[in-house]
């Protein structure tokens, strides 16, 4: 099908029509809302030949906790996953369009992303907005140069470290990183040692809670374990609180049928992609 | 004042088996406690099976509904189909997003059936569109900290319609008496693969 020429495509990137009218209602009084943000403990350690990155699962707006179990292990390419803390939109957004990005690299050049690559392009999109994208990650990936772990302030600054955390609990999480990070660990030492420090920002950081979610990046594979560890588990339920049908005061009931008056299967045949608008 | 309580109100929606439900209150008011109208519903249609619910500031939420009744057609005359709901969701998200810096002053609730599949799908989303896609229920608007409290409560996994029905309306009745700027009348939709069922609740007016 052809692309509809009547309306003008909308100009891509920020918009900023509600600005002016959301300054006045500020200087009016009116409080905007607070932005949900991760709260977080994101942890990324690095050893021999692979990576760790873990996470826990709480999303709050101030006080509130908005999500039991969020996902802050965010894809971005096969071998690459980056770990998201700080407004919990713009974490979501700036991975969702740096993976775009790197998809587009990769069928390009017809080689892996390398994770430079991708700490390249998150850094200089973040440092065009000069910290106002409030997003701090820890990326983690394998290429051909081996595992690399990069840390994103949202001002754009990066590190390449070793062992590196993020978020409300990174103090926290850092102290058992600091305590125990050695560069030969094994796999399942690494791994408990990442959730340990995950569960210290879960259990001494309130803006961090619930799961410990882990990523381990190594040369051909990544397991994703998500949960990797219920660090609460919830108690039961105990009683029901089943109303009897019935209880609620009905004023009006009005049934909308959905009927399939007809049914017709289109064969479509191998149409090239319509790119057109 | 937060301009999220300029006009009051909240959204619930919520899983059962084979179906959703989402409900509104139906209140207007302005500066918080001048009732205007009575007869404000929050929740739109926007497919056979999807609906959405858009709380908050009342200007915005007519405003974005218009704008994502555009896009939805845009869609579905360039793509001669249905939106799923996940689509949807990503649709009113980056529409959000793309207002990061100068927001509309709405939090959005999503519930609908997957076109396909008929599997039961609620999600909602802040003010600059992060989405979250939880298992049971999710609830947005001034009443949300005491739909939070109710829900955690009463929801049972896998409830009929009927049932389903009396959860979120005892959920939405017993969270609006507790806030002031919520209530006076709600509405219910049932969403089921065969029909949709609208219940306007009978209510404290006060």
């Amino acid at each position: 099908m052809a692309g509809v020429y009547a309306v003008e495509r909308p100009p891509s990137g920020f918009n900023f029509e509600n600005c002016r009218r959301n300054k006045s209602l500020i200087e009016m009084g009116f409080q905007p809302p607070r932005a949900q943000k991760t709260g977080t403990t994101i942890v990324g350690a690095l050893f021999k030949d692979f990576v760790v990155l873990g996470a826990d699962t709480r999303a709050t707006s101030d006080s509130i906790v908005a999500d039991k179990n969020c996902d802050k292990i965010h894809y971005l390419a096969k071998n690459m996953y980056c770990c998201g803390a700080g407004t919990a939109a713009d974490t979501v957004m700036t991975t969702d369009m740096i993976r775009s990005q790197l998809e587009l690299h990769r069928m390009m050049t017809k080689r892996q992303p390398r994770v430079v690559t991708a700490n390249r392009m998150l850094k200089q999109l973040l440092f065009r907005y000069h910290g106002q994208i409030g997003a701090a990650l820890v990326l983690g990936g394998f290429d051909v140069d081996g595992p690399h772990l990069y840390t994103v302030a949202p001002h754009g600054s990066t590190d390449k470290s070793p062992y590196t955390t993020m978020g409300s609990g990174s103090l926290a999480a850092m102290s058992v990183l600091e305590q125990r990070w050695r560069p030969n660990l094994t796999e399942d030492e690494a791994k408990q040692l990442v959730r340990d420090a995950v569960a210290g920002g879960v259990f001494n950081d309130l803006g961090s809670g619930s799961h410990v979610d882990l990523c381990v990046i190594k040369k051909d594979k990544v397991d994703y374990m998500r949960p990797y560890d219920i660090a609460n588990v919830k108690g039961v339920k105990q009683g029901k609180y089943v109303y009897p049908r019935g209880t609620t005061g009905v004023l009006t009931t009005r049934v909308i049928p959905l009927v399939v008056e007809s049914e017709e299967v289109k064969k479509v045949s191998g149409e090239a992609m319509d790119t057109s608008a | 004042m937060s301009i999220m309580s300029y006009n009051g109100g909240g959204v619930v929606a919520m899983k059962g088996k084979n179906c959703v439900a989402i409900a509104c209150d139906l209140r207007l008011g302005v500066s918080q406690y001048n009732t205007i109208a009575t007869d404000f519903e929050k929740v739109f249609q926007f497919g056979p099976h999807l609906f959405c619910g858009l709380p908050g500031l009342a200007t915005d939420t007519l405003t974005v509904k218009d704008k994502l009744r555009f896009r939805l057609n845009m869609y579905e005359l360039k793509e001669d189909r249905k939106m799923s709901p996940q689509v949807f969701t990503s649709m009113l998200s980056n529409l959000l997003y793309e207002r990061r810096f100068g927001p509309y002053f709405i939090e959005p609730v999503i519930a609908g059936l997957d076109p396909k599949t008929g599997e039961p799908y609620v999600a909602s989303m802040d003010l600059i569109g992060c989405p979250e896609k939880p298992e049971d229920f999710v609830v947005s608007g001034t009443c949300g900290p005491q739909l939070y409290g109710m829900c955690e409560a009463l929801y049972e996994p896998d409830q009929g319609p009927e049932d389903l029905f009396e959860t979120i309306s005892q959920a939405l009745v017993n969270a609006c008496d507790r806030d002031a700027i919520s209530g006076w009348g709600g509405v219910v939709y049932i969403i089921e693969k065969d029909k949709i069922t609208r219940k306007t609740l009978k209510t404290r007016m006060d």
